[in-house]
Formats: C-alpha cells, sequence, structure tokens
C-alpha cells in the first residue's frame, strides 16, 4: 500500500463538506520519510540519555492510552508494569517518550518501597499519530519496554 | 490560580495499594508558542517536578516535560504501612513551589 | 531499515487518513441512536430526538466527566465556591450577602437562562448577570467574559442546575431575541457560506473531516475542553465555530450570540444540565 493512495484515497473521504483538498495535502505533508526519521532518531538519543547503552527488553511495561484520541492536546495515558515491588523485582522508574512529538521527553516517574505498584496516569500533548514508549527501569538495572500506538486526528471542524 | 487539588483515601487497609489522584491549574507553557501580536516567543513556564512524601519519605516523584498537558493531572499508587500524612509539592520553572497535604489511617 | 521506514510511514499514513479506521470502529456503538440516550424535543422542534453532546464524545473524554475529580473544571469552581462569599467593590459586598448559599439560591437558574430582563431591556445570559450585579449591587468591577474567575463563576452557578432539564422561556418579551437568534441558525455566513443548522440539524453523527458532529447544544457549558485544555464559554465555542466556516465571528456577550444561546438553549430543551462538562 503506498502512502498517496492511502492518504489520498481514504482521507478525502472522510473530508464532509468544509475541508478543501489543501487540507488532504497538508496532512500527507506530515508524513514524508525525513520526518519520521528524525523522530525516531532524536528519540532514540533522549532514551540512550536516560538508560545509556542498556538494551531494553520488550514485555511487562503496559501503557493504556485510548486507540484514537478526540484531541491531540489533551491525552489521557496511562501505565502499569509487572512487578512485585519488593526485593529485586522493583520498578526504580518509568520512563515515557512520544515518538513522533517534536520534543519526545515527556515525563519520568520514580518510585518506592512504599508504593505498592508502578503504575500511573497522566494528561499529555500529541503533535500527531505516534507510538508512546514507556521504559521501565528496575532495581537490578534491567530495562523493559510498552509501546503503544496512538491515533490523533488533525485537523477538522471542531472550532 | 495553581490551587492544586488532591484526592487520597482517608482509610486504607493495611497491606492493600490504594491510587492517590492529583491535580493542579497550571498553563503548561512549552516556550514554543509565539505571542498572536507581537510574533515574541512566549517563555517556557511549566510545572517540572512533583513530589509526594509520606511523613518525610519521597513515596513518588515525577519529572514533566513540555509534552504534559495543561492542568497538569498525576495518579499513582500508594501503600502505606501505617497511618501518617502525605504532602505533594509541585516545583514550577524558577523555583516556585505549590503544596498541598492530606492525612489517612491505615487500619 | 529504510524499507521498515517506509513502512511505518505508510502506517502512520494510514492511521491519520483514518480517523476512518476508528470511525468504522466507533460507528458500531452509535451511543447516541440508543433510545435511552434520547430525550424528547420541545413542541415545534426540528429534531426528532434530543441527545447531549455527551453521547458523542469517546468512552475516554466521557470518564473524565463522570468523576468530579477527574474533571480539571472543578479546579474553577473550587476557586468560585471561595469567591462567592469574598467582599469585592466599593459596596462591601459578596455574592453571598444577597444570594445566600449558592446551593439554595443559585438552583435551577442556568437552566432558565438567557432571560429577559426588565430592567435592562436585554437579553440577559448569567454571564450578563454576573456582571450586572457586580456593577450595581457590589460596586465592583466587571469581569472579563472569558476571565477563569467568570468561568469559574457560572460553572459554580451551572453546576447547582446539574441534572434539571433545561426549560427557558420564548415568549412575551424574550420573543423577539427568540426570533433573531433562529434567524442567525438558519443564515449562511462566512466563504464556507455554511449556517449552523447545516451541520448540526441534518449531518449529526457524522465526520466533518476528523470532527464527529453532534446536535450543537449548548447544555454543557461552560465546559472544559481537551482541545483549548482549560474551561471555556458557549460564546468562545461560537467564535471558533465560525471562524471555521471563515466567517468574521461576533465578540463574546453580543447580543447575536445571546440571542443564538436563547435559541439553541430552547433546541435542547429538556435535556439535563451537565455544566462545568467534559468536550473534545
Amino acid at each position: 500500500m503506498s502512502q498517496t493512495e492511502v492518504s489520498g484515497g481514504v482521507h478525502r473521504r472522510s473530508f464532509l463538506i468544509a475541508a478543501g483538498a489543501g487540507g488532504a495535502a497538508f496532512a500527507a505533508a506530515q508524513f514524508t520519510p525525513g520526518i519520521a526519521l528524525a523522530d525516531k532518531a532524536l528519540t532514540e538519543q533522549a532514551i540512550k540519555k536516560v538508560i545509556g547503552d542498556r538494551k531494553p527488553i520488550e514485555g511487562r511495561v503496559s501503557i493504556d492510552g485510548p486507540e484514537i484520541a478526540e484531541n491531540g492536546n489533551t491525552v489521557p495515558v496511562g501505565f502499569e508494569v509487572e512487578s512485585k515491588m519488593s526485593g529485586g523485582d522493583m520498578v526504580k522508574a518509568v520512563h515515557v517518550f512520544a515518538e513522533g512529538n517534536p520534543r519526545p521527553e515527556v515525563a519520568n516517574f520514580w518510585f518506592s518501597a512504599d508504593s505498592g505498584a508502578a503504575r500511573g496516569a497522566f494528561r499529555m500533548r500529541m503533535a500527531k499519530t505516534q507510538n508512546l514508549i514507556a521504559l521501565a527501569e528496575m532495581a537490578d538495572g534491567k530495562v523493559y519496554m510498552g509501546k503503544r500506538l496512538v491515533k490523533v486526528t488533525i485537523g477538522g471542524c471542531g472550532g | 490560580m495553581s490551587r492544586p487539588r488532591v484526592r487520597v483515601p482517608r482509610k486504607i487497609k493495611k497491606g492493600d495499594t490504594v491510587t492517590v489522584k492529583t491535580l493542579i491549574a497550571h498553563k503548561m507553557e512549552t516556550g514554543v508558542r509565539r505571542n498572536k501580536k507581537t510574533g515574541k516567543l512566549i517563555p517556557r513556564k511549566i510545572i517540572n517536578s512533583f513530589e509526594a512524601k509520606i511523613d518525610g519519605k519521597t513515596v513518588f516523584k515525577a519529572a514533566l516535560h513540555p509534552a504534559v498537558s495543561s492542568n497538569p493531572y498525576i495518579s499513582f499508587a500508594i501503600s502505606p504501612k501505617k497511618s501518617g500524612k502525605i504532602d505533594f509539592v509541585w516545583t514550577e520553572d524558577g523555583g516556585k513551589t505549590f503544596t498541598k497535604s492530606a492525612k489517612f489511617e491505615v487500619a | 531499515m529504510l524499507l521498515k521506514s517506509l513502512a511505518a510511514t505508510a502506517l502512520a499514513a494510514f492511521a491519520l487518513g483514518a480517523a476512518s479506521g476508528a470511525i468504522a470502529a466507533e460507528k458500531k456503538e452509535k451511543l447516541w441512536e440508543l433510545k435511552e440516550n434520547q430525550v424528547k424535543p420541545p413542541e415545534g422542534s426540528p429534531l426528532d430526538y434530543l441527545v447531549s453532546g455527551y453521547w458523542f464524545r469517546t468512552p475516554k473524554t466521557r470518564a473524565l466527566q463522570d468523576d468530579d475529580f477527574e474533571n480539571p473544571a472543578f479546579l474553577w469552581v473550587e476557586q468560585a465556591e471561595a469567591e462567592w462569599t469574598k467582599v469585592d467593590g466599593k459596596a462591601g459586598k459578596s455574592c453571598s450577602s444577597c444570594h445566600d448559599a449558592v446551593e439554595k439560591t443559585m438552583k435551577g437558574v442556568s437552566a432558565r437562562y438567557p432571560v429577559y430582563s426588565a430592567k435592562t431591556k436585554k437579553l440577559m445570559a448569567v454571564t450578563h448577570q454576573v456582571n450586572y450585579c457586580r456593577e450595581n449591587y457590589m460596586k465592583a468591577k466587571k469581569w472579563k467574559w472569558e476571565s477563569d474567575k467568570m468561568l469559574g463563576m457560572t460553572s459554580l452557578i451551572g453546576l447547582q442546575s446539574r441534572g434539571m432539564p433545561v426549560k427557558v422561556s420564548i415568549d412575551g418579551p424574550a420573543e423577539k431575541f427568540f426570533k433573531a437568534g433562529e434567524a442567525f441558525y438558519h443564515e449562511r455566513r462566512g466563504q464556507f457560506d455554511l449556517a449552523c443548522v447545516h451541520c448540526h440539524q441534518g449531518n449529526y453523527g457524522q465526520y466533518i473531516r476528523a470532527d464527529l458532529l453532534s446536535q450543537g447544544h449548548s447544555n454543557g457549558f461552560p465546559t472544559y475542553r481537551l482541545k483549548w485544555q482549560k474551561l471555556g464559554s458557549l460564546h468562545r465555542r461560537f467564535r471558533g465555530c465560525n471562524n471555521n466556516i471563515r466567517a468574521i465571528p461576533y465578540k463574546r456577550g453580543s447580543p447575536e450570540y445571546t440571542n443564538l444561546e436563547l435559541y439553541l438553549a430552547w433546541r435542547g430543551m429538556g435535556l439535563k444540565v451537565e455544566a462545568p462538562s467534559v468536550r473534545q
């Protein structure tokens, strides 16, 4: 499936009355591969800053976000890490990144022995449809990772 | 108006993990927006950190970046071993702080 | 690597265009079409049924309204509770000096506003009334329409009518304002040449690009909008709509928008007041 086919076809159909073809061109321009690569590189850099050379292992971290956000300015997001929260099985911190934002850092959370569970929720700004990444830093040094794609609709007639 | 709101269960069963919710009114100015009239950048001013302490000991801490929405909402879990007081501190760029506290019973 | 990123890009592009993909998923549960979410319209209504904007929103957005702690509008409400009893102005009065406890005296007020005032010979929205009191009885400075204090106060007042059906008076001296509002609603305007009626009467439940159109009722205002990241007034929403159809918006509090507010309230008569609600 080619990009043009998708954004040209599906998108135009979702226009109801008001928006012109200019809107479709704008939406397609947002997804040129160059931009996507830059975002990914930025995110990789940001992640490296926090966890160094450690390789994240997929799993144990779940992110709860809407499948489709009604507005990118306030997206409710939650996370939870499977952990006993004691001894070696202890989550030290959770770091959240947004792959498609101009700046990938979102928030960092640190837990303690009285946390009981490594979970939390907040609300965030998302520039466009993108992956959210949550990294869980364990007391034993291991890093686990969870990802979630959140769709953000751009434009429309929402006043 | 940066008066925070917090919700902490007043009574917690021993061994239980409960959810604490917090909310504070704040613009979370990203530093990349421009004043529509003057075209000048509006300086960044966000709540950059949040901390919760139970009887003086940090139980939960957060660092926030400009991607966090206005009027930041943060919820997290606690599992306190005994009755006490939980203090919340929000810190804004420039160092200004906002505080709130709540008491809870563990039985 | 390149291939992979291209695939990701195509996927992302698809995800955006698909507002439509998710739209398809959501069409399975058109909550606004469920009988239990609908209300009988007032006599003479052009709508077959009334349904609050709440039922056009996603579960995540509705959840923010369902719990008064999750709803950030309550940051403003809490401030207004303190404001209610605070003395302001040269007369040395607060709201409570005349109106006592807000829970008692403001019950039902937002459900019946805007009203015609014989004193001012004008149609008054709650916001106008708050400023009328401030200027004339408290001898205090007016609050700006979209100020935090005003939005907080009108939300606090709105909250006292929560769950009560909207019921405005459109006859007698209110009639000419109602007629003017009705005309405004049907008038084409702006470069897109659209009237309110085109989107909100014939096309609710349809998407306009990425936005799901509601019946455009006023029962949730003031509302905390995810887009605004703050609480906002009904007249701010009117301005947004007018801007989007590339019309020059009127001022907040203008007679045009106040007349429209009365007409809208009538269209939504029977819906329950949800102020302060949460919308997208």
